[in-house]
């Protein structure tokens, strides 16, 4: 088993290493097969967005990617660690710990105060309430929610829940931001607010942002475009050569 | 996540779903409550016969006449006068008794100056008192002595001195039976009513030979109403009944097909039978509760169910956020288990109201004992984790990523 690595730089430049990861579903004796050996390195500090239409297995790829589901072959480096052998608890804590995530619906707890949502992953990561509470608030400031952090997510636009939900992606401070689909329930103005804001945390924090999305208006923001069709990489390249 | 939190997290869920956390509460409320104030109900039932029990005097028998069948006609009690001062005196001289003591009795009007009274007058031997280990409270009781000389003095019970005296002391003052004054030398300790329900503290105790030669004339000078003897040990009574019925009969001259003319019944028993039935009561009232508290428990396992069906979204999210399955266990475990504590002390709260209400309403004193409070509270806790645990269980075991896509 690999150590977790503090400064993964040292080990290597990459934060992903995906290599010839295979996955297929098992109906009985059927086997479906969805992803065909896909083979990404993925840099820190990149922005990358998957793109690819419905059943081009994105979905699986980005479960994978989130250490949500494993893969049936193949071998996944995050961040210096071996992923595609873990244990339900290891995966968890490399959620926890290296994956920060942001869903289409936003997935924020409807009764839990803001400041409470985005202090969740620092609870599960050991840390106490109150500090949990503290360094929430400090992210909700960042996202400029600061004044709204006893409201309750459904008392506040899906805009701002989105932010919400990236304050609560960035809290404990992760490797890897995850997006799915991340402006799919907004409109187009707060879209590109949404898609400014990941945009500055890559370029000005330097923060790994990689998002999948059917977009093209959206994927544009992403520096690199990595293209999906049936269970194949199509296309990895820059964006600026992508024909969209 | 500590426990702590988790602690913090079961309660923010209920307080989320008060209703529904509410309803299921009422549960374990209704069966904690019912465990509790039944047992206590039960307790109080054989509380109380065990008090009438020792009341009644240990290793107690009564022997009374009758019960015998000539020419087929069978004389009730109190008809008949075959038993004798004589006959009682054998029995006492018997080794596997310990004392006995004869009693004639008849209710009189007594009276102390204008108030008066119906009481039961007995004629008694200072064996009695001891029989019944009776003591006096204030002043003393009758011995040997004013039995040889028929004094007329007696010994009230204490209904009889509240109703004659009130607040007055009774002692050294005169009280009238059929218009011959006595004088009062002693008042019993109170005793409480008997195992029929009868108050035995409403009698007048006068010396035996008194009684018989100045008031109650009835039928041959030796008869008695009845006895009461009591055996040597609690070990000897089964000997002490057996010995007194064939030294009876051999004095009776009872041929060997003929049936006794009297009857000795063994008090302990009777109320080893009471005793019996009481803790049959406290079983069956247990019980009662008891599947209550399990109908509660599966109100829990069913709601809990439903929770977790409901918050598999919430479940995904929590694991995404890197929730591992024993977080999940716990948070749900620990929510059946927080909605089980708070029923069982809302359970006992009532229960404990609810006794308040029997003492004060009914003639029962209901009091909650520590024990049935532990139990209940320990049970409800064990409720909590097995009827919680297999819905939590099924909340960790879910797949993070088909729980985040569930609707």
């Amino acid at each position: 088993m690999n150590a977790v690595i503090k400064n993964p730089s040292a080990q290597s430049d990459y934060l992903i290493q995906l290599t010839d990861i295979t996955k297929s579903y098992f109906s009985g004796d059927v086997e479906t097969p969805v992803l065909h050996g896909i083979n990404v390195s993925i840099r820190h500090g990149e922005f990358v967005a998957i793109m690819g239409q419905s059943g081009s297995g994105k979905s699986t790829l980005m479960n994978i990617l989130g250490a949500l589901d494993t893969p049936t072959g193949g071998s996944y480096v995050l961040n210096g660690k071996e992923t595609s052998k873990l244990t339900d608890n290891e995966l968890a804590k490399v959620r926890n710990e290296t994956i920060g995530f942001v869903f289409q619906g936003f997935n924020l707890l409807k009764r839990m105060p803001l400041v409470d949502n985005v202090a969740l992953p620092l609870l599960y990561a050991g840390v106490s309430m109150k500090d949990a509470r503290k360094r929430a608030i400090e992210k909700l400031t960042q996202t400029g929610l600061g004044t709204f952090t006893k409201r309750l997510p459904n008392q506040i636009s899906g805009g701002q829940q989105q932010r919400v939900a990236i304050s609560r992606a960035l809290v404990c401070e992760p490797a890897l931001i995850l997006a799915d689909e991340p402006t799919g329930n907004l409109d187009t103005t707060t879209s590109s607010e949404i898609m400014q804001l990941f945009t500055r945390l890559n370029e000005e924090n330097g923060m790994s942002i990689l998002i999948v999305t059917h977009e093209p208006d959206v994927a544009r923001y992403a520096k690199r475009l990595i293209r999906l069709k049936d269970g194949y990489v199509t296309y990895d390249g820059p964006m600026a050569d992508a024909h969209l | 996540m500590n426990l702590m939190q988790v602690f913090l997290e079961a309660f923010r869920a209920m307080g989320m779903n008060r209703l529904r956390a509410g309803l299921t509460m009422l549960g374990i409320i209704i069966g904690v409550g019912a465990v509790v104030l039944m047992l206590a109900i039960g307790e109080s039932v054989s509380g109380d016969i065990n008090k009438r029990i020792s009341a009644m005097g240990s290793n107690v028998m009564v022997i009374f006449p009758g019960s015998s069948t000539a020419n087929g006609v069978r004389a009730g009690r109190g008809m008949v006068q075959t038993l004798t001062l004589a006959d009682a005196q054998a029995i006492a001289q018997l080794p596997s008794f310990n004392a006995v003591a004869p009693i004639v009795q008849q209710p009189f009007q007594v009276a102390s100056g204008t108030t008066n009274w119906n009481a039961n007058v007995m004629g008694v031997t200072p064996d009695f008192f001891v029989v019944k280990d009776w003591e006096a409270d204030r002043g003393s009781l009758f011995g040997d002595i004013e039995i040889r000389s028929a004094s007329r003095v007696a010994v009230i019970g204490g209904t009889v001195a509240n109703n004659l005296y009130g607040e007055s002391n009774p002692i050294g003052q005169s009280i009238r039976i059929r218009n011959r004054p006595f004088e009062v030398i002693g008042v019993l300790a109170s005793k409480g009513s008997d195992l029929g329900g009868g108050d035995q503290d409403d009698a007048v105790f006068v010396p035996f030979s008194t009684a018989r030669q100045q008031l109650i004339r009835w039928g041959q000078p030796g008869s008695i109403h009845y006895a009461l003897a009591q055996a040597a040990s609690a070990s000897q009574v089964q000997d002490a009944v057996y010995d007194a019925t064939q030294l009876l009969r051999i004095r009776h001259r009872i041929r060997d097909d003929q049936d006794d003319d009297f009857t000795i019944r063994d008090l302990a028993s009777i109320a080893e039978a009471a005793q019996g039935i009481a803790t049959a009561l406290t079983l069956l009232l247990g019980a009662i509760g008891s599947i209550s508290l399990l109908v509660g428990g599966i109100g829990i396992m069913n709601i809990m169910l439903v929770s977790v069906t409901e918050r598999t979204r919430e479940i995904g999210i929590r694991m995404a956020l890197g929730a591992k399955r024993r977080d999940v266990l716990l948070q749900f475990l620990t929510e059946a288990i927080v909605i089980c504590v708070c029923g069982g002390a809302i359970g006992v709260a009532l229960a404990y109201a609810g006794s308040v209400a029997i003492t004060n309403f009914s003639p029962m004193a209901v009091g909650i004992s520590m024990t049935g409070i532990i139990i209940a509270f320990t049970f409800s806790a064990v409720i909590g984790i097995f009827f919680g645990f297999y819905p939590a269980k099924r909340a960790s075991t879910l797949k993070p990523v088909e729980a985040l896509r569930y609707e």
